[in-house]
């Protein structure tokens, strides 16, 4: 506030000055104004001074206005429904408390379910009520792994605040573009000029974005200016290639395969040859197959897994066997098809020459070249020599990069096969990926035969690919190997992280089948002393968290 | 007369919550998981069982349509009030229609409502025919009174003297003094009963140490203690309403006996203060029917919220009285005619440059006020400098917002709130600026409490 212009009688703003100055002095240095000096001094000067404060404070205007800020800009979803925006209010206000064992009591972990809410009101294109942006920004800050879901759902009005704010200048940062917004993709002219001028961020989210609606429109975008970027910037460039991924792509990458850059060639090799039908993918197959054939003269190494053969021959004990050639050298053209030559410490050269052949291959040239047989079929085939792990691994690798539905499913094998548990030729971190080109059901079914089979200890990274929320045979396959493992006597935290994925992927719907486990069990002789009480509490918080994420989702109107 | 009504918001649940660490505990109770036989009656009660770690379910019941605020009963351990399960109780009722539907009260609970009920009724009777208690002896009371008067008039001399010792020095001299004499000036207050007095005294030795300017504050500062003094001692040749004001800026003892005035109150904003002793409560009540903005304060032992709360954003209708002194907000509250329930309706608003002479003109009849409570009608938050104010969305003025404001994590809500358009804000103006409680959007939308 400013003060007011005094009225013309009025002793005004020097008066005052000379009343601070005196007290600041002392009357016994100074005499106020306009009294005489002495023993009543400071009293007199009490006295104005109370006179003018009350002058001052009662003649207050307010100031001139500062620059008002740009308005925000305008948020046209619509409005989270209210009972939903209560419950993000005291999900934001819950923070991680200290503790951090596995015994979290029975109340359910709200910092735990807000990555869960954002995708939700993600999903159904929600506008937060403004006052929580603060919070939500906070909470975005604090943790990297909610930021690109909670800034999306904060939205425009976000970035606006983060302008003003310190604090919070990360999410212009991690806002591709800085915040700014990206022209109309069919604005050709701005398209041309961010191209042209923008900073790397801009350019990589305007191809990204292009890329997502016309693939052809993105990779002539790029085609303008490949000659002029920098290696660095092509590897990024060419790596948003991915989405959208077809054969109209193959003359490009084929001319990226003779890029100056290593990681540029390695990178277009890797893109071509999940196109089975480039000619990258012919030459590698063409090399693949020359290391790979079948043996029939080799007899059985183990009878445990001995196919009989309904080869020609039909009546030898000899079973068709894998036999495996490995490269001998790598020769420039292979280099040149992005096969790299110098193989990592403590690996033989001629099996990562194989691996990376194999690797690229089209999983289509094994049906042809080894005897018109299935996936399942190949994969049930012995190997000579030890070179199983070396090539299942391989295949493995391609059936992920060429999304490969029916080689996954051979590769996987069944789901309650001993060696599903490890260890096996594929290993699970192998099986995880492989779960992925499967479709969602699929794969949920898959784990809960493996889960039934092995039980939960190895089964956390296989529950991690599977789709939220769970089916209903994988969450009653989690939900008995859980019972069975309270029965066994163990205590709950052994078990805190699949515990943890249940609470959040487990059906809202499965919380009634629940109910029997909540009372505390008897505890059987060789159980662990307070353990039921436990499991009691675990299963009491998982109850809790499936019956608020089923109100969570109906206020979202997500049933 | 106590309809339940529409049920409360989980913030004004909330609101209740006597600290941080309950509010969180309460927020974990608030889904059906550990609940049980949960329900609400008509009358206001609310009723439910909370499994716990025992074998045992916590009976929990609140009473919401009590004329003295919501009354909690748990058989938890928690000395906390109120606890976690009443609180969780309540978010349930308030988010869950069906996990808390309405129903017959069960015998615990209905007994327990109706022990409370009947002593407040007694109580109430009590009040209304006997005399007043403790005046069984007006001589008595009259002379305990003249004692005090002349304690406290000593005091006011001593202080006095003391002023001008120190004006005589020199404020220079203050900032070397440092607090311990001004603790020392406090205590011989404190000593004279003259509480107002210690008070400020107290708070005139932190002035040195606030950076620029501090010599201007000392003096306005001093300037008012001088003023308030000097009135004490002359409380006889002053008007009723000011001398009035001067005995309760001294800290002496009044009670709410002005006339009551029944409205429909909204309540505007709720916060605490807290110093090592004590948790001071402010409540702001804005009358539907007579426009009147009136103080409710109340108090609780250190680290113990006030038992009276009012979420923000509910609306009571009530009898307040109010305290003596002219121009005094500080009410009472008398008796409730319903419960608190949800109001969509707003405080009128008015400009920046109306809110400044409003505050000019309330010191006409309390010199010593430090700010108004006023609502704000079509302001921008805009940032200035390091600071922030509130700008008229239709003409050059604007008010700066108080240290205490911008610190806040409040203000940041209101930017985000406001989002570069005008928004209505309820706040203190005085001569520091404005202090901002709670804001509307321009459009419809709920009360967003800012402290």
């Amino acid at each position: 506030m400013t003060r007011t212009s005094a009225p013309v009688d009025a002793p005004g703003a020097d008066a005052w000055e000379g009343l601070v100055t005196t007290a600041l002095l002392g009357t016994d240095r100074r005499t106020p104004p306009g009294t005489a000096p002495g023993r009543d001094a400071p009293v007199a000067l009490l006295d104005a001074a109370a006179v003018e404060t009350v002058r001052r404070r009662a003649g207050l205007r307010p100031a001139r206005a500062a620059e008002r800020p740009q308005p925000a800009p305008e948020d046209a979803r619509p409005a989270l429904p209210p009972a939903a925006a209560r419950r993000l209010a005291m999900l934001l206000a819950d923070r991680p408390g200290p503790s951090g064992g596995g015994r979290r009591g029975a109340a359910p972990d709200l910092t735990e379910l807000l990555p869960q809410w954002l995708a939700a009101a993600n999903a159904r294109g929600f506008a937060p009520p403004p006052q929580a942006l603060p919070a939500l920004l906070d909470a975005a800050r604090g943790r990297t792994d909610l930021r690109p879901a909670a800034l999306e759902f904060a939205g425009p009005r976000a970035l606006w605040m983060a302008r003003l704010n310190a604090d919070w200048r990360f999410a212009l940062r991690a806002t591709p573009g800085g915040g700014a917004a990206l022209p109309h993709l069919e604005d050709d002219d701005r398209v041309q000029q961010l191209w042209q001028e923008g900073l790397f961020a801009e350019r990589v989210a305007l191809l990204s974005a292009l890329r997502s609606r016309e693939p052809a429109a993105a990779r002539d975008l790029l085609a303008t200016t490949w000659a002029t970027e920098r290696a660095e910037d092509r590897l990024m460039f060419l790596d948003s290639l991915r989405a959208g991924l077809g054969p109209d792509d193959e003359p490009f990458l084929e001319q990226a395969l003779a890029d100056r850059g290593r990681n540029v060639r390695a990178t277009a090799a890797e893109l071509l040859s999940a196109l089975p039908g480039s000619a990258l993918a012919a030459r590698m197959a063409v090399r693949a197959e020359a290391c790979v054939a079948i043996d029939h003269l080799q007899t059985a190494q183990s009878p445990g897994t001995g196919l009989v053969s309904k080869g020609p021959g039909g009546t030898t004990k000899s079973t068709p066997t894998i036999a495996v050639e490995a490269p001998h050298e790598c020769d420039p053209g292979m280099e040149r098809d992005g096969v790299v030559a110098k193989a990592p410490a403590g690996r033989g050269e001629r099996s990562w020459w194989l691996g990376q052949l194999v690797e690229a291959a089209p999983l289509g040239t094994w049906s042809r070249r080894l005897g018109g047989r299935t996936p399942r079929e190949i994969v049930a085939l012995p190997v000579a020599d030890g070179w199983q792990g070396e090539l299942h691994a391989a295949w493995c690798r391609a059936a992920v990069r060429q999304r490969d539905a029916e080689w996954s499913r051979a590769l996987l094998g069944d789901p309650s096969a001993p060696e599903a548990g490890g260890p096996g030729a594929v290993s699970l971190a192998e099986r995880a990926k492989l779960l992925g080109t499967l479709g969602a059901a699929e794969r949920a079914a898959w784990v809960a035969g493996f889960i039934a089979a092995h039980g939960l200890s190895e089964a956390f990274q296989l529950l991690g690919v599977c789709a939220v929320p769970w089916t209903a045979p994988l969450g009653g396959a989690v939900v008995d190997a859980l019972n069975i493992a309270r029965d066994a006597g163990s205590y709950p935290w052994s078990f805190s992280g699949v515990m943890g994925l249940a609470e959040r992927c487990l059906a809202p719907s499965e919380a009634s089948r629940l109910d029997a486990l909540l009372a505390v069990p008897d505890e059987p002789e060789n159980a662990s002393p307070g353990a039921g009480g436990y499991w009691a509490e675990a299963f009491q918080r998982l109850v809790t968290t499936l019956r608020l994420r089923a109100a969570m989702a109906e206020e979202l109107g997500a049933a | 007369m106590t309809q339940q009504g529409v049920r409360w918001t989980a913030d004004q649940v909330l609101a209740l919550a006597p600290d941080a660490a309950s509010r969180k505990a309460g927020s974990k109770l608030g889904a059906a998981g550990p609940w049980s036989e949960a329900g609400c009656a008509d009358e206001g009660t609310v009723w439910g069982l909370c499994k716990g770690s025992g074998s045992k379910p916590y009976q929990t019941v609140v009473d919401i349509a009590d004329a003295a605020g919501p009354a909690y009963k748990c058989s938890c351990p928690s000395r906390k009030f109120p606890c976690k399960h009443a609180l969780g109780l309540l978010l349930l009722w308030a988010a869950d229609e069906a996990a808390v539907p309405p129903g017959q009260v069960p015998p615990w609970a209905a007994q327990w409502t109706a022990g409370r009920r009947g002593r407040a009724e007694e109580k109430k009777a009590g009040d209304g025919s006997g005399a007043p208690s403790g005046s069984a002896d007006p001589q008595a009371a009259r002379r305990r009174a003249e004692r005090r008067a002349e304690r406290v008039t000593a005091g006011a001399v001593e202080l006095e003297q003391r002023l001008v010792d120190l004006l005589r020095g020199g404020l220079a001299t203050a900032e070397q003094a440092g607090y311990g004499l001004w603790e020392e000036t406090a205590a011989r207050m404190v000593d004279a009963q003259a509480q107002g007095l210690a008070g400020r005294v107290r708070e005139l030795g932190a002035i040195p140490a606030t950076g620029p300017g501090w010599p201007v504050r000392l003096l306005e500062e001093c300037a008012l203690l001088h003023l308030l003094g000097r009135g004490w001692l002359r409380r006889e040749r002053l008007p009723d309403g000011l001398a009035a004001t001067v005995r309760s800026r001294m800290g002496l003892p009044a009670s709410a006996d002005g006339p009551s005035l029944r409205d429909h109150w909204l309540v505007l904003a709720q916060y605490d203060t807290a110093d090592p002793r004590l948790t001071t409560r402010r409540i702001w009540l804005h009358g539907a029917a007579s426009h009147r903005t009136v103080l409710l304060l109340s108090y609780g032992a250190a680290g113990r919220a006030p038992e009276l709360a009012l979420p923000v954003g509910l609306s009571l209708e009530a009898e307040v009285s109010a305290y003596p002194g002219a121009g005094q907000p500080r009410v009472a509250l008398g008796e409730r005619f319903a419960p608190p329930a949800p109001a969509a309706i707003r405080p009128p608003g008015m400009t920046t440059s109306r809110a400044a002479a409003r505050y000019g003109d309330a010191l006409r009849e309390d010199p010593w006020l430090e700010s108004v409570p006023v609502t704000l009608d079509r302001v921008v938050p805009a940032p200035d400098g390091d600071s922030w104010q509130l700008a008229d969305a239709d003409e050059d003025a604007a008010l700066p917002l108080t240290p205490t404001a911008r610190s806040r994590p409040g203000l940041w809500r209101l930017v985000a709130l406001s989002g570069g358009a005008p928004v209505r804000v309820f706040g203190e103006c005085g001569h520091q600026g404005f202090t901002p409680l709670t804001a509307w959007p321009e459009g419809p939308g709920d009360a967003v409490a800012l402290c």
